[in-house]
Parts: structure tokens; sequence; C-alpha cells
């Protein structure tokens, strides 16, 4: 998040350099993570794959020997990693195992849908968490107050799979208003997003809450008050910006959440973004689509929470 | 700031509202706009043939030389008829007059070569052959064995033979469009996710009534089960059973099901003590009360295993055997007369071994490690302990292959071309299989193979009652269960009918359910 470093301001540039760096490291790691993970699994990653390729039917021991030769898989680990560090260097995150489209393609493909999703599920949250979080935080201990936050307590507490399940149950089966699945239709993207919308809006419903409590609490807002200034005004002009900075900076550390929601609503409504490729490809041990993925999620991540500095810094002069 | 930020969020998100609303081709609203939807588990990451370009077939897009009746009767598909020569060395596929594929241009030998070819080179059901070669010869497509195959034309009915127009393929051999013969044509793809195609005006029956539908992947069963509640799906296949007994009771769709030729077996290796006298085998079929797990966990009683081939493999299945039962006090007597003891700890072992025994299964299909729970249970009241090991589907064969499987819980195709002499040749033959019996061996067994697969149109229903009389009385694996597709129908459609080989969805034969529906 944005803050000085070593006594010296936070800059844009600075930021973006930073978050850069990051980035680079952060996938490089997530990524070969990964490939140790799929290495360390137990059984044939060739029979894996080949059933991938082939179908369980007509997987046998033979097909399995021809993709390890295709692939290489009996190479040392290290031999590999270094090869995929290699291709890496190049930009070339190789071809998947499975359909032997390059990755690059079918992760970019993908990305797209998850970048709609996602910013779609930001939008609402950013709308309506802090608006509701301003009302409960300017009536601390009001009935409004209390209700919506042991909604909220209730709501963040709901795993993103069984919400989006209920969704589905009330606006597809019950009320027939909207897609349950796929993105055939121009309303697919609403119940997604919604669904991962709902236990962020959780959050930032306490945070923002609990921030405006303690502006309103605090000698500045008392004194603006004291001066003359209306409630909205002194909201407007002292308010919203001082509790907006630990909103904002909430928001930078659940996007980790985000993420982690992605993969679980993607599989859920068959919306086909990097999560759901994701459980497709560990399911059939394809590991250039696994690193591919979990870099584009790292990246997103990242880039994602660079915004989220770069707001902060624009929010509170005193991290410049 | 907040103001700024505020109003940048909103601009942000009706912006992405907009943008959702402008889809690529896939946007029509398939149950509104009179497209019929089909939906089920199965992705489409490739387009080729050999792979996840089943879909098409299913969905009519492409059809193979041969087609198959319900029954597994081989019946002429984009072959009119076939022959093969008096030493059954060479086959001949006499391709029909007359067909085009979706770009207009005309099936022939040669177009139809390069899809065989290809099919050859990989794992797929050609593989299963003695295929020596492939040829065109004016218009027909000659096979060369290097022995005798009688279940040959068999072969050419599995998706991974279908015939792609030579446009379809790339420079490098890949497939990178889908032009088939079939009776609908792909109109846009969506790759991992959906297709969506068009009645081809070409084809040699007829426009079918659906003129539009299309096909998509639902990895979920519970969003696929939904999908059949709500009415936004035609047809939904891969229903899980808890599913079932909500959809069967709900009066806006038709629950419709076909025995398919897959069975849930345990495989066990014969060549371990612990397995290798046939009485400790049935002991163990003897200890498995099918009809409960077929109830409890299938949720469809008519499911408990009597024998290894289901009905629904006619030839195969031998009605006249004593069915598989459940009898725990003679599993146990079975058990002490091949020499199982009770150790001090509790449970059995043979001469000091096999007091533990690990059950491999795989979560691929989600009944099996539930399944595998309740064999360890009903097992254990016989006095045998398992341990169960849960992995992917792949650790079986590979199991096998390595030596270290003992014993292993899978659930068996023994569909996947209409004759299923092909699968368990390789199963039940001299080596065993992959997915079939492991360190066991049946000469009977081997020379009934040998004679069917030499056998040129004699009768094959002795030597195949015989086949099954000894896989129930030697349970190289021990049947536990079938299985049954099950569908949901919506009722805005009517004439469906299902492939029990899963080749098709039999588009063709659906129609639009009333006059609402005509008029689409």
């Amino acid at each position: 998040m944005g803050r000085k470093d070593g006594g010296q301001p936070l800059t844009v540039a600075r930021i973006i350099v930073r978050r850069l760096v990051q980035a680079l490291l952060v996938s490089l790691m997530v990524s070969t993570l990964s490939f140790v993970m799929m290495r360390a699994l137990p059984g044939d990653a060739a029979m894996r794959v080949a059933a991938a390729r082939y179908g369980h039917d007509l997987v046998t021991a033979r097909a399995a020997d021809a993709v390890r030769a295709e692939l290489k898989l009996d190479r040392p680990v290290a031999s590999a990693l270094f090869a995929w560090w290699g291709d890496v260097l190049r930009l070339d995150l190789g071809t998947s195992a499975v359909t032997a489209a390059p990755v690059v393609d079918e992760v970019s493909h993908q990305l797209g849908y998850t970048i709609r999703l996602a910013l779609a599920a930001m939008g609402i949250a950013l709308l309506a968490g802090p608006l509701l979080g301003v009302l409960c935080g300017l009536w601390p201990g009001s009935a409004f107050d209390q209700t919506w936050r042991a909604l909220a307590a209730a709501i963040r507490a709901v795993p993103p799979f069984i919400l989006g399940l209920l969704l589905i149950i009330a606006f597809s089966v019950e009320m027939a208003a909207l897609p349950a699945a796929g993105t055939m239709d121009s309303t697919s993207l609403v119940l997604p997003a919604i669904t991962l919308a709902v236990g962020l809006t959780a959050g930032l419903i306490r945070v923002t809450r609990d921030a405006l409590k303690s502006v309103t609490e605090s000698g500045y807002f008392a004194f603006a008050r004291t001066k003359g200034l209306s409630l909205s005004e002194a909201l407007v002009r002292h308010g919203l910006r001082n509790a907006a900075a630990p909103v904002t900076a909430y928001v930078g550390v659940q996007l980790a959440f985000l993420i982690e929601g992605v993969v679980a609503v993607e599989t859920l409504f068959a919306w086909p973004g990097i999560g759901h490729a994701l459980v497709h490809a560990i399911y059939a041990r394809d590991v250039p689509m696994i690193q591919g993925t979990v870099m584009a999620m790292a990246i997103l991540f990242i880039g994602l929470s660079a915004l989220a500095d770069l707001a902060i810094l624009a929010i509170d002069p005193r991290r410049r | 700031m907040p103001r700024t930020l505020l109003r940048i969020s909103s601009t942000a998100l009706l912006a992405l509202l907009t943008v959702s609303c402008r889809q690529s081709a896939l946007t029509t609203n398939a149950s509104m706009a009179g497209e019929l939807l089909v939906v089920g588990p199965w992705e489409i990451p490739s387009l080729d043939p050999l792979g996840s370009g089943s879909q098409f077939m299913r969905m009519q897009v492409t059809e193979t030389l041969v087609d198959a009746a319900s029954d597994g009767t081989v019946l002429p598909g984009l072959a009119a008829k076939w022959s093969t020569s008096p030493d059954g060395l060479e086959w001949k596929f006499e391709l029909r007059q007359g067909v085009r594929f979706h770009d207009g241009s005309l099936l022939t030998a040669a177009s139809a070569l390069p899809s065989l070819k290809r099919a050859l080179a990989e794992p797929g059901s050609l593989a299963l052959a003695p295929i020596e070669r492939l040829d065109a010869s004016g218009n027909a497509i000659v096979v060369q064995l290097r022995q005798p195959f009688s279940p040959l034309p068999a072969l050419f009915a599995h998706s991974s033979t279908q015939i792609l127009a030579p446009s379809s393929f790339g420079p490098s051999g890949e497939v990178f469009s889908v032009v088939g013969t079939g009776p609908y044509r792909v109109v846009s793809i969506a790759r991992p996710q959906s297709f969506i195609v068009a009645a081809f005006d070409g084809w040699r029956g007829g426009v079918p009534p659906i003129r539009h539908a299309t096909y998509l992947s639902v990895s979920r069963a519970e969003t696929r089960a939904l999908m059949a509640e709500s009415g936004q799906a035609d047809l939904v296949f891969g229903l899980d059973p808890a599913s079932l007994s909500r959809l069967r009771a709900n009066p806006h769709v038709t629950v419709e099901a076909v025995s398919i030729p897959r069975t849930i077996a345990l495989k066990v290796d014969s060549g371990k003590p612990c397995f290798q006298d046939v009485r400790t085998r049935r002991a163990i079929s003897l200890a498995i009360d099918r009809p409960r797990i077929a109830r409890a966990i299938l949720r469809d009683p008519e499911m408990a295993a009597t024998q290894l081939f289901p009905p629904t493999l006619a030839g195969w299945h031998n009605p006249r055997l004593a069915p598989l039962a459940t009898d725990p006090a003679l599993a146990r007597k079975l058990l002490a007369d091949a020499g199982w003891r009770k150790t001090s700890l509790g449970p059995l072992s043979l001469g000091g071994a096999c007091s533990s025994m690990e059950l491999l299964t795989f979560v691929d299909r989600p009944e099996l490690p539930l399944l595998s729970a309740v064999i360890q249970e009903q097992l254990r009241q016989v006095g045998l302990h398992v341990e169960v090991n849960i992995g992917n589907a792949g650790d079986i064969p590979f199991g096998h292959r390595a030596g270290t499987l003992t014993m292993g819980l899978m659930a068996r195709n023994y569909g996947i071309t209409p004759d299923p002499l092909v699968t368990l040749v390789g199963d039940f033959g001299e080596r065993g299989g992959d997915w079939g019996a492991m360190n066991w061996r049946s000469p009977e067994i081997e020379s009934l193979f040998h004679a069917l697969v030499r056998s040129n149109g004699a009768d094959q229903s002795l030597p195949r009652s015989r086949v099954a009389e000894i896989l129930q009385s030697e349970l190289p694996v021990i049947p536990i269960a079938w299985y049954r597709q099950t569908v949901t129908v919506g009722t805005r459609v009517s004439g469906v009918s299902l492939d029990p080989f899963e080749r098709s969805y039999r588009l063709t034969g659906i129609r639009w359910a009333g006059k609402t529906g005509d008029s689409r």
C-alpha cells in the first residue's frame, strides 16, 4: 500500500516501478511454486494429460507413454524448471499440454472474461459497500447500523459457492429473471458479479462504518462542527476523505479475496475465465496452462493493488 | 476526491455493463430465441476429433463411416456398405454417393482418408485393431489388416474416426474448424464452453425440425440441475443422483434415462497372494450388498449389477446367469476355506499377509469415493481390512502397469465402440488390460476371443454367453453397479431419445412441442 519508504515520498512513478518489479518476481515465484507442487503430486502426470486429451475410456499406459515422450515429462525437475525459466525470459509461455494451443492465446482470451467479472464485482462493491458503511457510521448504534452490521457479518461468512447457488435458485429458478450460467445472454454477468461482490461489499460496509465513526468522533471533526459547519459540509470537507484512506487500503488487501473468489464463482456459473481454466488445467495436470493462469492471476492482483496504491496516494496528501 | 472516486466507479460499472451487453456471436439467449439448448459437463478445449471434438459428433455436425443402433448393431453411416476379403485381411468401405460437406465440397474416399489416418496415428478406437494400412481406392476406403478382425466396422463408429472436410485442417494437420457432413453445421464456437449449430440444408436426410441448437458446457452438476429446473436448458446431461430425485418431482421437466454399457467394478490383482484364490474373489463379491449400494448411493435400485455386462449389451448380457448375490455368511466361509485366519489385531490375514489391503479409486466420477467407503465397510463386516486411497483416474492404469495396484474401484465403458469385443479383448485377453484383469488368464476366454475376432458373419451368441459365464465365475474384476444416463427434457420439446453408446444427442428426432414451439 502507499506509504513512505525510508523517508522518501511515494510518487506515481515509484509505485508503478515497484509494482512492476513485484509483478515480475511474484509471477515467477507463483508459477515456479505451482510447477513444483504439480510435480510433487502423486500419480502419473502423463496419464492425466492423456486422459484429458483422449478421454478416460481410451487412455492406456501406451497413450501415456506417448504423451510422456512428447512432453518430456520424464526430464528431471530441475532441468524442466530451468527450461521453463528460459522460455519465460524469452516471453514464451509454451503450449497447453492438452490442446497444444499457445498458452498466451488461451490465457489472454480467458483473462478478458475474468477482468470483466472482477471489475463488475468491484464496481458493485465500491458503490454499495461505502454507501451503506457511511450511513451506518453516521448513526452508529442505530437500528440501521445494527441490522447492516449483522447482515454484513452473516453474508461474509457464506462461501461464494453457496451464495451463488442461492442466487441461482432465487433469480433463475424462482423468478426466471436471470440466466443461471454461461455467457450467452447479455445479463449473464449479473449473478456471478453479485456473488463475487457480496463478500467484498460486506467487508466494505464494516470498514467504512468504523472509519467514518472514528472520523466523526475525532477532534478535528468536532472542531469543524463547532466552527459552524453542518454535518454534510463537515462530512464532505473533512470526513469522507479521511475515511476513504483506510477503506481503499482495505480494498487493496481484499483483492486476494476477489481473485480467490473468481475460481469458485467462474466454475459455478460456467464463466470461461482464468479461474475456470485453472481448475480444469489442474484437473488435467496441464502444467504450462497452470503456470500461465497463475502468472496472469498474480499480475492481475498486483495491477489492481497498484491501482489501490495510486488511489491512496491521490486521497491522502501525507503519503506523497 | 471521494466524489470523484464515486463518479469513476459508477462510470466504470456502467461501462462494464454496457460492454457485457455487446456480446460476440454467442449473445443470443438460446432459450428465448427458439434455439435448443443442450447442457452437459463436457468441455470443448479443442476441436480435434481425437479429443473433445466428440461433442461435434454428438451434436450431429460430423458423421462416421459406420453408425450404430441402440442395441449395438452396426449400421451404414457415411459408408453405404462394407465387405471383407475371403482371408479377412482386407476390408472395403464403400462411401455413399453425393454426400457433401458443409463447405459444399464432395465427400470422396480421398477427402475422408486424412481424417482416418489421423485417427490411426493417435490413441483412439483404430489403435485397438491390427490395422496395417489405410488407403483410398475409387470411392472406397480400404483397410489392410495384419490379422483378421471381425469387429472392425464397429471401430469406425467411434467419434475419433469422424470425417472432417479437408478444409478443417491447417497446414500442419491441426484441426482449426469443424466442417462435417451431418445434419447440423457449426455457426460459431466459443471454446472451451459452447458452440452454436444450425440445420444444414444440404443434408441427405432432409431438414430437421429443430433449426438451431447450442451446446453449453457447465462443469458443476448443481448448476446443471438448476438450469434444468429453471427451464433455461432443454436437454441437460450429466445429472448427479441427489439432484435427480428432486428433478423427478418437478412437473416442468421430464427425466429420461437409458442404461449405458458402463460398469462400476472392483479390479483386483489376481496375481497377488491375497486374490490368487478364486474363493477370495467370490467372497469379496458375496460381501458386497449391491442392491443397497444402488439404492443408497446411486439412487437407482435397478443399477445393482447382477453380472459384468448390463442388459443394454444385448449380445453379451447373459440372462441365464445366476445373479451376483450378497451372502456375508457364505463369504466368511469361503475366506476360511481359502486359508484366511483372524489375526490378534482383528482383521483376517492370509498366512500372516493381506491383513490390510489398499483400495484405490478416483474422484473423476464423484460416486466412486462414496462407493469405496461403503465397500470398505461391507468388507470389514466379513473380516477384511481395506484402506481406501483416493487419487485420479490415471492411477489405476498406472498402478496396473507398475504392478503396485492391489484393488481399484473404477467405471469401465464397454461401449467405447458398439461392439464391446474390442474392449474385452484388451481387458481380459492374454496380457490383461489397464482397465481389465490384472495377472489373470483364462485360456478358454483367450481361445473364445481368438475365434470371435476371426469369425466372419458366424453366430457369436454362444461364445459371448460363455465369456460372460467365465467372467461371472472367475471374477477377475468384480462388478458392483451399472450406469444409467439420465437427461432432463424441458417442456418445449418432444421426441427425445437417448443413445446408449453416447454417440449422438439425436437432435434430428426432436421437435418443438405444441403450437408455440412449432411456430419457432
